[in-house]
């Protein structure tokens, strides 16, 4: 009946529409586009959105800069054992806050809510301490223990639900049939629980991948220190930077986080999802 | 199960009647839980109250001396410091000239993704990007983006004649803003992702009802929409509050703080004074202010949610 305004009314939503994605896909085009311009373009006073002379240069340059394939190595090192050992340990835990609605539980979700609060600042001057009586400064493995506590509060959320969306009958089932309480974790619980696990364990991954402040504080000499804060060793004094190198290197940096999120998106949204139906 | 939920809940009311044993000294349920309970206490819970201890205290890196008890007085101090509450004003400026922009950004976002339109899995697409992107490399990018010659922002505003361009970051009056814009656009995709949920689970039959009866678009957004999504859009928007008045790495690699200390955030200033300058004690009573203060902020915000649940 009203089909101009709603004619209008679709036109305009798509130009909203079109508006975020260009809000949203332009700073990135750029960065990917000075990381393939020559240090001629990069130096012209009037840039392009598209090189003229594409080139890896910057690529080269960027890896003879710094060290980053060692830094991406103790990404890749601090990112996988934290994501390993946080799910190992955070899986036991969810399940029983997920099947026991007791004080635990409410304590555990509690912390979790808290924990997002805090300033990372006050917990990383005790833990810098402690982990320097330790001799972990300057280590990945002290960086591992905080990245574990770190992701450990939305790792847990994450399983709880994906323990509450395993029917409880299943497991009493099994119990019927005569398996044990571990007997029926293993064979009936675990395989249904597993992509749930899958995906908590590359999100704990992309946020340690990801990490700075943490890195920052605790990692001193260029060998030991993870791609973000190798990263900012491009910038140089002054904010004086060699932009092509940079923004190669930035470049590189995100790739591997960008395909891991575009794996598990959908399982994050979905979790989301989940978490605010139950607020 | 249920008998467990039954003990566990009838536990708070009548705690003599329960039966001696079954759910808090259940050995396998500590075996499942202490893995992940030891490190949180240990890394977690005790660093915080560690934290605060040190608060009071003189604690200084690599001094000799051994630390004092200092009683309050770092917090004297803090109390005079005009450089540590100017920090606090721009956190606050910023958590607040982040957290508003975004939110309103993300829910027009959101209403788009729920409604039938064509691009949508590419916004989708696209939204992952600055979630999934290193603080670090946002930073970065952006600062390619501001830069003065070779960014792109100066010579877009050259070519549609809008001046000659400036050098956004390090300009006192247009530091703090620069630095804003890119917290929008770095935690937008997060916030329209939690709204986008809350739409979905808006029952569509409501909406169809609404527009029967002939209201307007803004009205069915008041009167069914909005009551739908408010709870997630209240959760979402006091979450990225504190995340954004803690943050530190975007604006770290941005401005470092600069110029003059016009985009110092308090966790900048704070990690100066712990790391640069190995003043352990006071950066530590700033963290406990800080904790302080977004506490408070959440109690006025938590009381306000309680209320707007009385009125639906």
């Amino acid at each position: 009946m009203n089909t101009r305004t709603g004619k209008a009314a679709r036109t305009g939503q798509y130009a909203a529409l079109l508006c975020y994605l260009l809000f949203l896909a332009l700073p990135f085009l750029w960065l990917v586009s000075t990381a393939f311009k020559p240090a001629r373009e990069l130096g012209s006073l009037h840039p392009s959105w598209i090189p003229e002379n594409p080139t890896l240069d910057n690529f080269r340059q960027a890896f003879e800069e710094q060290p980053l394939l060692g830094a991406a190595g103790n990404s890749l090192t601090a990112a996988l054992c934290a994501a390993l050992i946080t799910v190992v340990i955070a899986t036991p835990m969810a399940y029983v806050t997920a099947r026991h609605r007791g004080r635990l539980s409410r304590a555990a979700t509690g912390w979790v809510v808290v924990s997002q609060a805090f300033p990372f600042v006050l917990i990383i001057i005790p833990l810098f301490l402690v982990l320097k009586k330790l001799h972990l400064i300057n280590s990945l493995a002290g960086l591992i223990l905080v990245y574990v506590v770190w992701s450990l509060p939305f790792a847990l959320w994450m399983l709880t639900g994906y323990v509450r969306a395993v029917p409880p009958e299943l497991e009493e089932a099994a119990a019927v049939d005569g398996a044990g309480k571990a007997r029926t974790l293993v064979s009936v619980t675990a395989p249904l629980l597993a992509p749930g696990i899958v995906a908590t364990a590359l999100f704990a991954f992309i946020t340690a991948w990801n990490e700075f402040f943490f890195a920052l504080v605790l990692l001193k000499t260029p060998e030991k220190q993870t791609l973000p804060v190798v990263l900012t060793h491009f910038l140089g004094a002054e904010g004086v930077a060699d932009l092509g190198p940079l923004a190669a290197a930035a470049f590189l940096a995100t790739l591997p986080s960008l395909v891991v999120f575009a794996l598990i998106q959908r399982r994050i949204t979905g979790g989301l999802a989940a978490g605010a139906v139950k607020d | 199960m249920t008998l467990t939920g039954l003990t566990a809940s009838s536990g708070r009311t009548a705690p003599r009647g329960r039966p001696p044993g079954r759910r808090r000294g259940d050995p396998a349920t500590w075996f499942l839980v202490l893995p992940a309970l030891i490190p949180i206490l240990i890394l977690s819970v005790g660093p915080l109250l560690y934290g605060i201890v040190l608060a009071f205290t003189d604690a200084q890196s690599g001094r000799t001396r051994s630390t004092q008890w200092v009683g309050t007085l770092n917090f004297q101090d803090l109390l005079h410091d005009t450089l540590f509450w100017e920090s606090f004003r721009i956190g606050l400026l910023w958590a607040v000239g982040v957290t508003v922009p975004q939110f309103v950004l993300a829910l027009g976002l959101a209403l788009l993704l729920n409604a039938r339109l064509r691009m949508r899995w590419l916004a989708r697409a696209l939204a992952i990007i600055p979630w999934a992107m290193p603080e670090v490399v946002v930073g970065i990018m952006w600062r390619l983006i501001y830069n003065p010659d070779a960014g792109i922002l100066n010579e877009t505003l050259r070519d549609l004649h809008l001046g000659d361009g400036r050098d956004w970051l390090t300009g006192l009056a247009t530091a703090l803003p620069a630095v804003i814009l890119v917290g929008v656009w770095a935690g937008m995709p997060q916030t329209t992702v939690a709204l986008l949920a809350g739409l979905q689970n808006t029952p569509q039959e409501l909406h169809e009802a609404a527009a029967l009866d002939g209201a307007g678009a803004w009205r069915r957004f008041r009167t069914v929409t909005w009551p739908a999504i408010k709870p997630v859009a209240l959760a979402i928007s006091a979450l990225n509050f504190i995340w954004n008045f803690n943050s530190f790495a975007l604006v770290y690699v941005l401005t470092a703080g600069g110029p003059g200390g016009r985009t110092r955030l308090p966790m900048l200033f704070a990690y100066e004074e712990a790391f640069r300058y190995g003043q352990f004690g006071y950066a530590a009573a700033m963290g406990c202010v800080m904790v302080a203060v977004i506490a408070v902020l959440l109690a006025v915000h938590l009381a306000g949610r309680l209320k707007g649940g009385e009125e639906t």
